[in-house]
């Protein structure tokens, strides 16, 4: 959050200065099964951020150590290609795609069914071909439509939405400006069809009121991208059924 | 399997979805009870039985069970055993001593290598998906010959059909010689053109298996190599 106080994030009609209300997502678009060489894939597209994931396995989990007897491990790694953003990013991981890659796994962890797949380990691949604020939402939205496509079985799948706050007020998914010069961030990752939070983070502050307001944001936004989610799935394999 | 969907029970789920009550229903494969429905677990089509309510998963990793004929090859080679990839999570186990050879310590190198394929049943799968393979049996054997193919496991049904008879029929147009593995490999032997319309029509398997007009698409394919032939 930079907190720049003097850079104007709202118009005087209200809304947000591309144009959306403030509870009001970036549009999203999601297809399964774009990469043949993989058990699972998907490509999100929320707003300008295209995030690709792929998923690989259940197979036998390498190094021995990181194999649990009773469960399968998730396996997530997280990556900005470096042409992603204005400023080419360098290649490799870094602290940042560490972290995102951990907090991913976590939440994807809370929603299959490890227990079906021990000593194994589950390869789950996002790659971020374009950033603009939401890439972690996005790779985990990606990520969880490539498991249901590659088969895993999964309680729900994980839904990346973001709220945030922008000149004292409470918005939905934030874009890259409001990221930068906003006053909180909340990504959460959401288990529609339970109402279960599988990862929460929050960058700023928020009031309890603010707070409440924004995950009721994010649950409504959860439950519209649920909705595409399974939409991409059913597309892929009803189109030309008859 | 995908096979023997019709009419109202043609019904395609995703991971979450709640496929029907729990009260008076059994919860089936592919699916989990949660506060008082069933929730279907994987992508794919729901299916209600007998009272028990399952999904028929489109996609799904190849679980070894102890009698499955499987195609595997050969990963790793030791003094004793060979390590073959089966398609599953685990490598099978295939110890000197159910081998279908004589082998001496340190020879089994010469009997089978790292890339040979071979058919092989699975003997045993342990709590830890440990995997025990046999090559004692007949027919199973070391494949010299002929070319290997995958294909999903849930459309395997879809190849062999009902009482094999997409399989049979698929063996007399072909002229070759097939074996279908559990683990979602097939084993195609016969002349090249034949084999090559044998890849052809598991590619379409491969694409098509899930769909319901899958039959119609495989009776045009098996037209185009009565054309072949003609010509």
């Amino acid at each position: 959050m930079g907190g720049y106080g003097d850079i104007q994030l709202l118009r005087d009609d209200g809304l947000r200065l591309d144009g959306r209300k403030l509870d009001e997502s970036r549009p999203v678009s999601i297809q399964a099964g774009i990469l043949p060489a993989a058990d699972g894939s998907a490509m999100v597209t929320h707003g300008l951020n295209v995030a690709v994931a792929a998923v690989y396995g259940p197979m036998e989990a390498h190094p021995r150590k990181i194999q649990r007897q009773d469960r399968a491990v998730i396996d997530v790694r997280y990556n900005m290609a470096p042409f992603s953003t204005s400023d080419r990013i360098r290649p490799g991981y870094n602290r940042r795609s560490r972290e995102i890659s951990k907090v991913t796994a976590e939440a994807l962890e809370s929603a299959v069914l490890v227990e079906r797949f021990p000593r194994s380990k589950i390869r789950v691949e996002i790659e971020i071909l374009a950033a603009e604020a939401g890439t972690r939402c996005a790779g985990i939205t990606a990520a969880s439509v490539a498991l249901a496509d590659a088969g895993i079985p999964m309680r729900d799948m994980v839904v990346g939405v973001a709220s945030g706050k922008i000149e004292d007020t409470v918005v939905l998914d934030l874009d890259k400006a409001e990221d930068n010069y906003g006053q909180a961030d909340l990504p959460v990752g959401i288990l529609p069809n339970t109402g279960e939070i599988a990862f929460l983070q929050m960058d700023g502050d928020l009031s309890p009121e603010e707070f409440d307001l924004a995950m009721e944001y994010n649950f409504k936004a959860a439950k519209e991208i649920h909705e595409i989610m399974v939409d991409a799935l059913k597309a892929r394999y009803e189109g030309g059924d008859n | 399997m995908s096979q023997g969907r019709s009419g109202a029970e043609q019904r395609l789920v995703t991971p979450g979805m709640a496929i029907g009550p729990l009260t008076g229903m059994r919860v089936g494969s592919g699916a989990i009870s949660h506060n008082d429905e069933i929730i279907a677990t994987k992508l794919g089509w729901v299916r209600e039985l007998n009272g028990t309510i399952s999904v028929d998963p489109i996609n799904s990793p190849y679980l070894p069970r102890s009698g499955d004929l499987v195609i595997g090859t050969v990963a790793e080679v030791r003094n004793n055993l060979w390590f073959l990839n089966i398609n599953g999570s685990f490598q099978g186990l295939l110890p000197m001593s159910l081998a279908p050879w004589k082998v001496e310590f340190g020879q089994a190198r010469q009997h089978m290598d790292v890339g040979d394929s071979a058919l092989a049943r699975v003997q045993e799968v342990d709590e830890c998906h440990n995997v025990v393979l046999t090559m004692k049996g007949v027919g199973l054997r070391r494949l010299s010959q002929g070319a290997v193919v995958e294909v999903p496991v849930n459309h395997l049904d879809r190849i062999r059909g009902e009482n094999n008879a997409n399989l049979d029929r698929m063996k007399n147009i072909s002229d070759c010689r097939i074996i279908v593995g559990e683990n979602g490999r097939v084993w195609i032997d016969g002349d090249d053109d034949n084999i090559s319309w044998t890849r052809e029509a598991l590619a379409i398997t491969k694409q098509h298996g899930h769909k319901s007009n899958f039959d119609s698409i495989m009776k045009k394919h098996e037209k185009t190599f009565t054309k072949q032939g003609d010509a």
